[in-house]
């Protein structure tokens, strides 16, 4: 595999080489391979279509051997990393010195990985000689040592921080005479974890990595390695440092927006075990019972993605009415209809069925997950979709849901309100979609869906969807711009900048907060910087109404110009026309795209009359 | 693949060099990339290869590939014995 990825190399097909690189690195996660991994990539990065990231570890012991699987992972997962490293234990200094090489890297994201004998040594050594009041005063050292570093941090970047929390010694000083005492050994180091929530959920976009369970999953003593620890201060045994790669890719992979929005999964041997159209209602094995009980794991861990807002669809080669049964009536089932998103049943190639799948949700292909026992539907799904991620599924089924629950494009950061209610907009949707059917004319459809629109300021509650929709939004999205919750959050704060959130309602349910415009004031101008819409309320012109609420705005508060850019990506084609169709002209073109502006003192926006518009308070305070 | 032809091509990747370039002569002086990191990267490749672990006794007597070749496959004999 290692020479044809380099054949192909030379040949210059860079597609093919990326994809048989994939191959070397699915084949093989080692350091071995991560190092051929990342001298091919080398040559292939300014060649395909990866998603640029850059990370800075910050630490207090050796990462370097980590970098390269962490590369090679991400790059598995379609992201270019760049990584920057920090000196050896000099995270302070360089969080503080805002001249520092951490910050002219200028990340994305920081890593901030400080092992609990460098910031409580005496708590991770000396416990047995300490005083109940050294023992309580040296966690809370740490415990602010660790916030300060973090406020420092937020006060002078606004890239996304993870901190690692910290790890309990694996052998308590005292033996089981620590777990007689109520502040033993290990209940400090938790205490020490427990106030390092606490400040992260007081910041924007910190987030915590549970390094202490991370250790603790793959077996404490198997974790370490003191020998390399006493040689070269790399305190990982050399098999777990994947692991270590993995867990930062499930905070990397949501913050670059790698995430998946939907899972297509296969029915046979996938969601049951056997064939339905074989076996039967009675013979399929689906039960709280061995072997049945493999394949409600894997529902339950489907069931947690739906409530982190993960749409899940099927895309299955079965005879409907047979497949329908199961889903309907086998009492095994925990996911019912009601559940999926879009289903697609028939023998049908499967690449066929998760475009129709992706057309229907209103999302990209490159948004979709697949899920299929069946490696040959795998293969099949890479060669013709290789923007699916495709998940690989072990021999055992009793693994399945390991595998999903610890995929990096599943993880989500943050949850809105929005998110645990997705599948039921879905649901919705359909009803919509049928009852739209029954009209003549677009208008009378409009009129009889009584959309009401608020428009509020950003506010504490809404700022993290809003940051979230800024990530997310492809299609209708004029500039894609990304911005972290402290970059909306510091737009809020700028008197120029007005960041405005739109939620939807009409007869058949809530869509929720659905779009989102920033605008910014200089001289008599107003220019928009974002204007953008979730794809399930596209075509309902929800749009032309902010439109014309931004555009009363700016009058109201003199200026006589409203102008934005239209950025095209190869996603956003449905906003392609939208400020030519709002009577916008052409002020400007470059290379990426073309300023579109309109005269305020000669143009009027009217709000289309079909959606009711309430400006509601809202306001960061 | 020999022990002996998968430690080479763990070298191969590590160092960058195709594995006919790396023989039982080959020491950090023929071999450009083979530095105090990477050496530290072949002892974790290896150790999670073979699925062993190096002394800082026996990491130091790794000064040319049959060194290194000979000390895994006395390791991993051994282990089986």
């Amino acid at each position: 595999m290692r020479s044809e990825v380099d054949r192909l190399l030379e040949e210059a097909k860079w597609t093919s080489a990326a994809a048989r690189l994939r191959d070397v690195w699915r084949a093989e996660s080692s350091s071995a391979s991560a190092a051929f991994v990342v001298s091919r990539l080398e040559k292939l990065r300014d060649k395909i279509s990866l998603l640029p990231f850059r990370v800075a570890i910050l630490r207090s012991f050796t990462v370097e051997p980590i970098v390269p699987l962490l590369r090679a992972e991400a790059f598995y997962f379609g992201i270019d990393l760049s990584v920057h490293v920090g000196d050896f234990n000099a995270y302070a200094q360089e969080i503080l010195d805002s001249e520092s090489s951490l910050y002219r890297f200028a990340p994305n994201a920081v890593i901030l990985a400080v092992e609990t004998r460098e910031i409580a040594p005496d708590l991770w050594q000396e416990y047995a000689h300490l005083s109940e009041e050294q023992a309580n005063s040296a966690a809370q050292r740490a415990a602010n040592s660790v916030q300060q570093c973090v406020q420092e941090f937020r006060g002078r970047s606004q890239a996304s921080l993870i901190v690692h929390n910290f790890e309990q010694p694996a052998r308590p000083t005292s033996g089981v005479l620590d777990s007689q005492r109520e502040l033993s050994q290990a209940e400090l180091v938790r205490e020490i974890n427990r106030h390092l929530v606490a400040s992260a959920s007081q910041m924007r976009g910190v987030y915590v990595l549970d390094y202490d369970a991370l250790a603790a999953r793959h077996g404490r003593l198997r974790w370490r390695d003191e020998r390399k620890w006493l040689m070269a201060r790399l305190p990982v045994a050399a098999d777990q440092m994947i692991h270590l790669a993995r867990e930062w890719l499930r905070f990397l992979v949501p913050l670059s927006g790698k995430s998946a929005k939907a899972l297509v999964v296969d029915l046979d041997n996938t969601l049951w075990g056997g064939v339905i159209g074989e076996d039967g209602m009675t013979g399929i094995r689906l039960s709280a019972e061995y072997p049945g009980a493999a394949y409600q794991a894997l529902q339950r861990a489907l069931l947690a993605l739906t409530y982190k807002g993960i749409l899940v669809a099927i895309c299955s080669k079965n005879n409907p009415d047979d497949a329908m049964e199961v889903l309907e009536k086998h009492p095994g089932m925990l996911l019912r209809p009601r559940h999926f998103a879009a289903m697609r049943i028939s023998w049908n190639d499967k690449s066929q069925g998760l475009r129709e799948i992706a057309a229907e949700l209103n999302i990209g292909i490159d948004s979709l997950a697949f899920l299929d026992d069946n490696p040959f539907e795998r293969e099949q799904v890479r060669r013709t979709l290789p923007e699916v991620m495709v998940i690989d599924l072990p021999a055992d089924p009793l693994q399945y849901a390991a595998v999903v629950r610890d995929h990096p494009a599943f993880e989500r950061l943050t949850l809105s309100a929005e998110d645990q209610l997705r599948t039921t907009f879905y649901a919705e949707q359909r009803e919509r979609a049928q009852a739209e059917q029954k009209f003549q004319s677009k208008e009378d459809f409009y009129r009889f869906l009584e959309q009401e629109a608020e428009i509020a300021a950003v506010s504490p509650t809404t700022l993290a969807r809003i940051s979230q929709l800024t990530q997310k939004t492809n299609q209708f999205n004029v500039t894609t711009r990304r911005y972290a919750e402290e970059q909306i959050s510091r737009m809020a704060e700028d008197p120029a900048c007005e960041v405005l959130s739109i939620r939807l309602h009409d007869r058949f349910g809530d869509h929720g907060l659905v779009g989102v415009s920033i605008t910014r004031d200089e001289g008599d101008t107003c220019e928009i910087d974002t204007f953008l819409l979730s794809c399930r309320v596209i075509s309902r012109t929800v749009e032309s109404a902010l439109l014309a609420h931004l555009a009363e705005q700016a009058i109201a508060r003199g200026c006589k110009r409203l102008e934005g850019w239209f950025l095209p990506t190869k996603k956003n084609a449905p906003a392609r026309d939208f400020y030519k169709q709002h009577g916008f002209e052409i002020a400007r073109q470059n290379g990426e795209g073309a300023l579109w502006s309109l005269d305020l003192t000669k143009q009027q926006l009217a709000s289309p009359e079909w959606v009711k518009v309430v400006r509601v308070n809202g306001g960061m305070d | 693949m020999s022990v002996s032809d998968q430690i080479r091509t763990i070298a191969s990747d590590i160092f960058g060099v195709s594995a006919d370039k790396i023989t039982a002569a080959s020491t950090p002086k023929t071999i450009e990339a083979w530095d105090s990191i990477q050496h530290l990267n072949l002892v974790l490749a290896l150790e999670e290869k073979f699925g062993l672990q190096l002394s800082p006794e026996e990491i130091e007597q790794m000064k040319s590939m049959g060194e290194v070749i000979k000390l895994v496959e006395g390791k991993l004999q051994a282990a089986a014995n």
